[in-house]
């Protein structure tokens, strides 16, 4: 069953919202098929995200697939309102259509071991 | 160094979210019977080796030290988590519990209450800690004030989790409504820095029960330096660590350590006295140094 959440509106001073519709669950049901979307995947294994560095486009939808290696880490974007837990053995999907321009932080929030204080990395938003 | 006393009045009765802070003197004389101290030591992260203390070794053994020279002792001592600095190996992380513990039984109080924070307790759902000093979240009642803590780290989400909610609220049930609340725990309750990890998954749902209390403060640790913060009338103070400070909250990129001052060797950290007065109810913080000057 996919779960999908409407992550709300984040306002920031500029009044732009950013609308994140996070799903779990298997890419290929939960993905809507507009064809549109930009598709990058990204693989987390203990104390990295591959890209860490991720570059989106404002106002284009994207589809993050996440692949975990080793562990239930997790995928927060504070800044965008995003999270969700990365379990290993699926592929986690996350559709995003970032609104403004700019760079998201974003982090594995389950404490992974030694290295997790380092696991991060930006989205970059341009326009 | 160690006479210098900052303080701050906390948690005025009735809803007063002020707390004020400078330089004075506290007088230790004349304690009222109900009045009383406890010291907030936190992450001392045992075990940790890096450049960002070449002292690590000796630093928890010199606030101990530090401690057990303080003139009048306190009544009890609280280490809110981060005891230890985190291994991957399961036998490594009892080796560094069991030397913690070796050192801090040196501490001539012996009322000494542990919470355990990420480091120790995350990638086992703290059951190595639970071994070593039991329970990670219980209460106690201590000269008219209900002290609680919470564990905010056994869940590597960082999730305190609705069983331990229910047992909060069940425990602050039994409490008069203006009763003298403190409540420890190892992350802060708050959202304040999410991208540095500096947060609680559902720490608002337990402000949300502290709130019905109007008498409640909260001191943690997890952020390696003082910072004072409100949500509504409840007050919530970090304390120092005694291995490395961290930067300001969300003051850079990252949240990597502050570099060790070779001239000035263990600034930034410390431990702290919590003096509980009793009339009217108030707790005034001093921050002490590790080591006496
Ligand atoms: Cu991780």
């Amino acid at each position: 069953m996919d779960l999908q959440i409407s992550k709300g509106w984040k306002i920031g001073t500029a009044c732009l919202a950013i609308l994140a519709l996070v799903s779990i669950g298997a890419a290929h049901s939960a993905a809507p098929k507009t064809g549109k979307e930009r598709v990058v995947k990204v693989v987390a294994k203990r104390f990295i995200y591959t890209p860490n560095e991720i570059i989106l486009k404002a106002g284009v939808p994207a589809r993050l697939e996440f692949t975990s290696l080793d562990f239930v880490h997790g995928f927060k974007v504070p800044d965008l309102d995003i999270r969700v837990d990365l379990p290993p053995g699926k592929v986690t999907t996350v559709h995003l259509t970032p609104q403004k321009a700019g760079v998201y932080d974003f982090l594995c929030d389950n404490f992974c071991g030694v290295g997790h204080e380092e696991m991060s990395g930006k989205i970059i938003v341009k326009d | 160094m160690i006479n210098r006393r900052d303080f701050m009045k906390l948690s005025a009765v009735g809803g007063g979210a002020v707390f004020l802070s400078g330089l004075s003197q506290i007088t230790q004389a004349a304690a009222a019977y109900d009045d009383f101290y406890f010291v907030q030591l936190s992450d001392s992260h045992w075990g940790y080796q890096g450049p960002a203390n070449p002292e690590a070794n000796n630093t928890l053994r010199k606030a101990v030290e530090t401690v057990n020279g303080l003139e009048l002792q306190p009544d009890f001592i609280m280490f809110t988590g981060d005891l230890t600095h985190t291994t991957d190996d399961p036998k490594e992380r009892r080796k560094r519990l069991t030397e913690f513990r070796d050192i801090v039984s040196d501490l001539k109080v012996k009322n000494v209450h542990f919470i355990p924070g990420e480091h120790d307790a995350s990638l086992d759902n703290g059951a190595a800690f639970k071994e070593f000093f039991g329970e990670t979240h219980y209460s106690f009642d201590h000269k008219g004030v209900h002290f609680v803590t919470l564990d905010n780290v056994s869940d590597p989400g960082a999730s305190i989790g609705e069983a331990q909610l229910a047992w909060l609220a069940a425990d602050l049930a039994k409490q008069a409504r203006d009763a003298r609340i403190v409540v420890f725990t190892h992350r802060p309750l708050f959202d304040l820095v999410p991208k540095w990890d500096w947060a609680t998954r559902d720490g608002a749902k337990v402000v949300q029960i502290l709130m019905e209390y109007p008498n409640v403060t909260v001191f943690y640790g997890h952020i390696h330096q003082e910072n004072h913060h409100m949500t509504g009338h409840i007050a919530h103070h970090s304390a120092k660590s005694l291995v490395f400070p961290l930067p300001a909250p969300g003051s850079q990129d990252k949240r990597t350590p502050l570099p060790w001052n070779p001239a000035a060797p263990f600034s930034g950290l410390g431990f702290r006295e919590v003096e509980a007065e009793d009339k009217p109810f108030q707790l005034k913080i001093t921050e002490f140094p590790v080591t006496r000057a």
